[in-house]
């Protein structure tokens, strides 16, 4: 009150009573105060780690890791450091959420569209397998997946091929694949090149098509030249034919490519569970574009794909993009699940890090780091994604 | 802006105020308690698995048990917290537990970086394959590219990585985190082997469908020496853990068994008289009742009970005396003085 009463007889407004300063006032409180509270918890758990003689710091990283990982994309042994080692981790989750991803968007599409298909069995079955696959939950779901695998299918002496060159056993799914040949790299710089040449031919048919209104079949030729070049290379090379063919030797199949039982446990888990929330989103999406746009549009002559590929897409997909980012990130997120089935994602290989060397704190710290990473990026592309399918207003 | 400021001052006053509090000792808290926290194995059997009653039973079990007996003069105030591999330093560092009896390796790393303090070891193992028998391997060397099954964070886990890099063998690990998803990939042919200490290979072997199935290869690839643990920096907890775990061999060594202890109280031999507190010293030197030793022998029973009733010859595991059978008698169990 004594405050008030000076203030108010030099004839200025308080700062307490200006909304601005206030505001500023306000942030700087709360800045402190969260400032303080790190700072507390910080000394506070250095003090006891250090009561307790726990080792702290990242020096760790560069030890050796001495334990061995199952599966990776990239060359490494127990000689290697704990670095390297979540390198691995790192790569694996991002190898199975990134194919899980692209599978989950197209499988969850189709369903999702099945969903609103006029064909009652159809729209009934994908009903029915969104009401299932939400319901249960992908703890249980991924166990039952890596169950069956381990469960039914026979050990490699016995196993399985369903076709040329593949096997099927409780160690995996062994594949046929080209022998290694420098004509691969070729063919793949190909592919690339192709890709860019039909996206600069799409721009110049889509203003060639505003300016004059003459159709070029963007399309057919965009198959062809991203299939044709790495073809062309393929034949240019001397069409190298060698096979890789797994082959049964001691225990195991060696040779070709091996996918293991984790990998595809996990994959099918997350891909099915996932795709019945995409499923949702993608009908919510469709649904919300009133249905006098595709009765006008059909009304002007279009055939049914362009009517969804020209008016209900573009529309639709604004109300579809920001929930189908949050799956995407929840996929990814639900990916540390593989812990439970032994598939060395990044958790695991980070909690076998925790464990041998004994420094928690730390190691929580880098999975909460890179998972928070993946998330932003994963959110950065999609937002960039979302703003070009956003509804321009003119 | 003055009343800002005190409320500003105030919070950074509570927040310092509220800093690193004093730690009480162990064993205080437990009394306060009134009860031991225990983190136990969530499942190997004759070492620490619920039976059918949902009752612990085990040798690290039964360790646990003589703590409480010795602390609380009950054996059975524990509480046991089943914790898996990966979750047991951290659940002991951040005090979710008193003490760890869940079959634990000392290793010098963990003792030192890991700020924990090991007592003397509850039984002696050593690690080992299980494998298929119908997979016709007779020994560890012919295991070249094979796939093994394996806990992580566990020492196995860098034992089989040290023993397949000696040999320059290649082969693949299977790490999953469950005891009990781990042995049933193994049962289903997931992996042509399972490494562990070959005391839970039997346990494993025990349950399985058909126990006949599997065999044992006869290379013990490392040393476990398996003891219960503590935290750094409670003199007095550690003394009292090791001492209750050296009580239960010393009682074997004196032929002091849970049947006959109460004879034995009028026993002449001094020192029988100091260890079941006849002679009064030792529980006070320890902080605890004189009546600790007698305690943990009349309800738990001495090493040799613990271990026929668990893990031995007439057990499902089978598991002979070996290097666990007192020094007296060639194996390792050997107790430090009680005086």
């Amino acid at each position: 009150m004594k405050g008030f009463q000076e203030t108010a007889s030099s004839e200025k407004t308080p700062f307490w009573l200006d909304p601005r300063k206030r505001a500023i006032l306000f942030q700087l409180m709360t800045f402190a105060v969260v400032g303080l509270l790190a700072y507390y918890l910080t000394s506070n758990t250095l003090i006891n780690l250090k009561k307790q003689s726990i080792a702290t710091g990242f020096g760790f990283l560069q030890k050796e890791s001495a334990f061995e990982i199952g599966e990776s994309l990239i060359p490494y042994s127990a000689a290697n450091t704990y670095a390297r080692a979540l390198l691995v981790g790192a790569l694996n989750t991002i190898k199975v959420a990134f194919i899980g991803v692209v599978i989950t968007i197209i499988l969850g599409t189709i369903i999702g569209v099945a969903r609103l298909s006029t064909n009652w069995l159809l729209s009934k079955l994908a009903a029915i397998y969104i009401e299932v696959m939400q319901d249960i939950p992908i703890l249980l779901q991924l166990f039952f997946w890596y169950a069956i695998f381990y469960e039914t299918l026979p050990s490699p002496r016995e196993a399985i091929s369903p076709g040329a060159g593949i096997f099927l056993s409780n160690r995996g799914v062994a594949f046929t694949v080209p022998q290694a040949h420098p004509a691969h790299l070729y063919m793949f710089l190909a592919l690339m090149s192709g890709c860019v040449i039909v996206y600069l031919i799409r721009r110049w048919a889509r203003k060639r098509q505003e300016r004059t209104g003459k159709i070029f079949p963007a399309f057919r030729v965009g198959i062809a030249i991203i299939f044709g070049l790495p073809f062309l290379t393929w034949l240019a090379f001397g069409a190298p034919l060698g096979m890789n063919v797994p082959k049964l030797g001691g225990f195991n199949f060696e040779g070709g490519l091996t996918v293991s039982p984790e990998f595809i446990a996990l994959l099918l888990g997350l891909v099915l569970y996932t795709a019945a929330f995409v499923a949702e989103v993608v009908r919510a999406g469709i649904q919300s574009v009133s249905k006098g746009q595709r009765e006008a549009a059909m009304s002007i002559g279009l055939r049914p794909v362009p009517v969804l590929n020209l008016v209900i897409l573009p529309q639709a997909l604004r109300v579809i993009v920001p929930p189908l980012t949050s799956q995407m990130l929840n996929l990814t997120k639900n990916s540390s699940l593989a812990v439970a089935i032994g598939y060395p994602d990044f958790v695991s290989v980070a909690n076998t890090t925790i464990n041998q060397t004994g420094q928690s704190i730390e190691g929580v710290a880098i999975i909460m780091t890179v998972y928070l990473f993946f998330s932003l990026s994963t959110s950065a592309f999609m937002n960039w994604y979302n703003k070009r399918v956003a509804l321009v207003e003119r | 802006m003055k009343k800002v400021k005190w409320i500003v001052g105030a919070l950074v006053w509570t927040l310092l105020a509220a800093g690193p509090m004093a730690a009480a000792g162990t064993l205080d808290e437990v009394r306060a308690k009134g009860v031991v926290v225990v983190g136990v194995n969530p499942g190997v059997a004759g070492f620490s698995m619920p039976d059918e009653k949902g009752v612990w039973k085990g040798l690290d079990v039964d360790t646990a048990k003589a703590v409480a007996a010795a602390v609380l003069g009950d054996a059975n105030k524990v509480k046991y917290v089943a914790l898996t591999a990966v979750q047991r330093l951290p659940a002991l560092q951040s005090k979710e537990v008193d003490v760890l009896c869940r079959n634990t390796t000392i290793t010098l790393t963990r003792e030192t970086v890991n700020g924990l303090n090991f007592v003397h070891p509850n039984y002696y193992d050593g690690q080992g394959f299980l494998i298929h028998k119908k997979m016709g391997v007779k020994n560890a060397k012919q295991l070249r590219g094979a796939t093994v099954c394996t806990l992580p964070g566990t020492t196995t886990e860098m034992n089989a990585a040290d023993y397949f890099r000696k040999n320059g063998m290649p082969w693949k690990p299977v790490v999953i985190e469950s005891n009990a998803e781990l042995n049933k990939a193994f049962f289903a042919g997931r992996c042509d082997a399972l490494t562990s200490d070959a005391s839970q290979l039997a346990a494993v072997r025990s349950v399985a469908p058909n126990p006949d199935d599997y065999i044992l290869l006869p290379e013990i690839i490392s040393k476990e020496p398996l003891a219960p643990v503590v935290r750094h920096g409670d003199d007095q907890w550690y003394d009292i853990v090791n001492w209750v775990v050296m009580a239960l061999i010393e009682a074997e060594e004196l032929g002091i068994t849970s049947k006959n202890v109460d004879e034995m109280l009028k026993s002449t031999d001094p020192q029988i008289q100091r260890f079941l507190g006849v002679t009064p010293g030792l529980g006070k030197a320890l902080g605890l009742d004189e009546k600790w030793a007698f305690n943990i022998v009349k309800q738990v029973g001495n090493y040799g009970e613990v271990f026929d009733r668990n893990v031995g010859p007439k057990t499902p595991l089978k598991l002979e005396r070996g290097l666990n059978d007192l020094w007296t008698r060639g194996g390792l169990m050997y107790s430090f003085p009680f005086r």
